[in-house]
């Protein structure tokens, strides 16, 4: 073959030929690896993903509690729609600085459901690179957003994922435009479901966008700090970085939706089906929340 | 193919000692030939050592000489604090480009296997948890001797596509861990506590010595070409391998101006490699069931290897006692080998290999192959023949051997 015959001309050139041929590795995926999954080892303190039970628990007792029960009081609606067992990939919607949306999903999630189930909320790859948010996060339950981690998550470990879509968008939303859902990404949210053929639960969350409302997205301190976004809200960045966690208390209300199911298998090679769905699950979100505004009498109070 | 004479590259490294060791003990290998610039380090019973360079016209020589049908390369550099940069580039890169060139295009070999690491993958903010091995790096190396591991593996990778009747392995190590390697990692480890960068703690796996001489092992005597990561089950925190090791942590480097931090550790005598940085950084875990799945067992997980690391730790100020180390004397080990007066030489073969079966009646009878053995038949008597037939067989059992002493036997019969 006279194109493998070539000599390489440069080490970029060449590194891109080794990656290639590192795609040719002959796959050996499917049912057969999923056996072959680390045992879990009963002494460690840590997941292999980094996850931390015991400073999970502390965040729980001295903050998160308070915050879902006596804060925000949240009510949740049709946590019958996650399932008890097997992966599922949990889609939400995002505001707010700072959001505690994540949280009180998971929170919700151990409360509220039968079968109580660890939920790993994906993150931005910033935050593996920020001093202190690297080694906090993932205690917590946090991957990043990479789609071989959702996968292996997804259908290796049959676990909870919950991705925001929205992503970076949805922080940078001000007050004004609340609950007004940005672009749904590229539906990779939707391609990870299909590979893994898990079903996507779809979650509305109202009350975030008041609590940490953000006034003002201020670019120059932005760039200074290093941060990925530097919102303005009513207690950030004048209370310094605690302010941050200043959240007012406004009502908290989630609804899972029901799940969509996907059957058959390599339904993510098709790009059409991929934007359907990734619109209908954005539909469906968005009517969920104009129906909870609807009903809401009351920022504080719902 | 059943691999019989071998050729391990780099025989003066841990892993090329410990391998040719672990392949002298089976008695279905013919063959040992062990190349370096350096002299072994391990007391080796029936490996020859050639010393050569990485110059290819030699080894090629070496290589179509003993019919060389398996090459283990084990002399990849991972480590830049260990060997001086050019150096290193020398060997991983040039060097590799030579062994190569030497065991390709028609000759005699059928199987490479190379040692390579998990560093290929680097360690960058946007990897995933966990690279398995079809995965690239995210961006392009930036250490020199991450540099070097790509462009050995992509010589690899072109010699594979060109000679598709080698069987070509790749194992990615990760960082190793056990009480007869040195490497950046293991001193840190041994530092009264450990450095970290501030605000980070990342996610480590290794791979205990003993699991990387088997992986190699297995590897070699199973057909299994492609590309292999070999880490241990389980990524541990930076900081929980500091508990395991019972030591504190000191989040003494800081996280922004960290080369410039290391730089003046480097003065201070603790020597933090620019790879070494980037792991301590943002840590890096593999999928390693690809290998687990061609049926290899794991000794160790990562944090049994921790443990078992951190027990050397503390006995091994106990235990600096007078063991002289191996040195390698030209002279002896050919005496050794070929003078015809030693007369128990290799002891742990036979004894290991078929208990209650006699020694064989000719000399490095084991480190013959089969044509050698037949023209030396002639010369032999009866009684020799027949010792011989029985250990044959109850060896190898090669049916060329054994059907020559038979003929040989049914000719000198006296009774026909």
């Amino acid at each position: 073959m006279s194109e493998s015959a070539r000599t390489p001309l440069s080490p970029r050139e060449r590194r891109q030929e080794g990656k290639d041929r590192g795609a040719t590795v002959p796959a050996v995926r499917g049912d057969d690896l999923r056996r072959h999954l680390p045992a879990l080892e009963p002494d460690r303190r840590l997941t292999d993903w980094g996850r931390s039970e015991r400073v999970e628990e502390a965040l729980d007792k001295s903050l998160v509690d308070f915050l879902y029960r006596y804060w925000f009081r949240a009510d949740v609606e049709g946590i019958e729609h996650v399932p008890s067992a097997g992966g599922a990939l949990l889609v939400s919607n995002h505001a707010g600085a700072l959001p505690p949306d994540a949280t009180m999903i998971a929170k919700a999630i151990r409360e509220e459901h039968p079968h109580p189930r660890p939920l790993n909320i994906t993150v931005e790859h910033f935050f593996k690179g920020y001093p202190g948010l690297s080694m906090l996060l993932p205690k917590l339950g946090a991957v990043a957003a990479h789609p071989a981690n959702v996968h292996r998550l997804l259908y290796d470990e049959q676990q909870l994922v919950l991705v925001f879509p929205e992503g970076r968008k949805g922080t940078e939303k001000l007050y004004r435009d609340r609950y007004r859902l940005r672009r749904f990404g590229r539906g990779g949210f939707v391609e990870a479901a299909m590979r893994a053929r898990v079903p996507i639960v779809p979650v509305s969350v109202v009350g975030a966008e008041e609590a940490a409302p953000v006034f003002a997205q201020m670019g120059m301190l932005k760039r200074l700090t290093g941060l990925l976004y530097f919102p303005l809200t009513p207690t950030f960045p004048h209370l310094g970085p605690l302010g941050m966690l200043g959240y007012l208390p406004a009502k908290f209300k989630l609804r899972f939706l029901e799940p969509i199911q996907f059957d058959a298998a390599d339904m993510q090679n098709d790009g059409a089906l991929v934007q359907t769905v990734a619109h209908e699950v954005r539909a469906r979100i968005q009517e969920s929340l104009f129906d909870m505004l609807s009903t809401r009498r009351s920022v504080w109070f719902g | 193919m059943r691999s019989r004479r071998f050729l391990i590259t780099g025989l003066s490294t841990y892993w090329g000692g410990r391998l040719a060791r672990a392949l002298e003990a089976d008695p279905g290998v013919e063959a040992i030939v062990g190349v370096d610039n350096e002299e072994p380090g391990v007391e080796l019973e029936r490996t020859e050592y050639v010393k050569v360079s990485n110059q290819h016209g030699l080894l090629r020589r070496v290589v179509e000489a003993a019919e060389i049908d398996t090459v283990v390369d084990t002399r990849l550099v991972v480590d830049s604090a260990v060997t001086a940069p050019r150096l290193a580039h020398e060997n991983n890169v040039i060097g590799t480009m030579n062994i190569l060139a030497a065991c390709g295009e028609g000759g005699c070999v059928k199987k490479f296997v190379f040692k390579s690491s998990t560093h290929f993958y680097g360690a960058n903010q946007d990897d995933p948890a966990f690279f398995d091995e079809a995965m690239g790096r995210p961006h392009p190396p930036g250490t020199a001797i991450e540099r070097d591991i790509l462009e050995a593996e992509a010589s690899v990778a072109e010699f594979a596509d060109r000679n598709p009747g080698v069987s070509v392995s790749v194992l990615r190590f990760a960082n190793v861990l056990g009480p007869a390697v040195d490497t950046s990692h293991i001193d840190m480890f041994g530092l009264p506590a450990i450095p970290m960068i501030l605000g980070f703690d990342p996610r480590y796996q290794f791979v205990h010595e003993d699991d990387v001489v088997h992986a190699l092992e297995h590897v070699v005597q199973n057909e299994l070409p492609g590309v292999f990561n070999v880490a241990a089950d389980g990524v541990l925190a930076l900081s929980e391998v500091a508990g395991l090791l019972g030591k504190p942590y000191a989040p003494v480097l800081p996280p922004w101006g960290t080369g410039l931090a290391a730089s003046v550790a480097r003065r201070l005598g603790v020597d933090i490699p620019a790879e070494m940085l980037a792991q301590m950084r943002f840590g890096r875990g593999v999928d390693n069931r690809r290998l687990k799945a061609a049926g290899f067992d794991y000794g160790y997980t990562s944090r049994e290897a921790v443990v078992a690391l951190g027990e050397h730790m503390r006995l091994s100020p106990l235990l600096r006692s007078g063991v002289e180390p191996y040195r390698y004397e030209r002279e002896v080990e050919e005496f050794l080998r070929w003078s015809p007066n030693v007369r128990n030489a290799r002891p742990k073969v036979q004894a290991g290999a078929a208990p209650g079966l006699p020694a064989p009646p000719v000399d490095h009878y084991d480190a013959l192959g089969a044509e050698e053995i037949i023209s030396l038949l002639s010369s032999l008597e009866r009684a020799d023949l027949e010792a011989l037939r029985d250990y044959e067989a109850g060896h190898r059992g090669r049916d060329d051997v054994i059907g020559t002493i038979e003929s040989l036997l049914a000719r000198s019969d006296p009774a026909g």
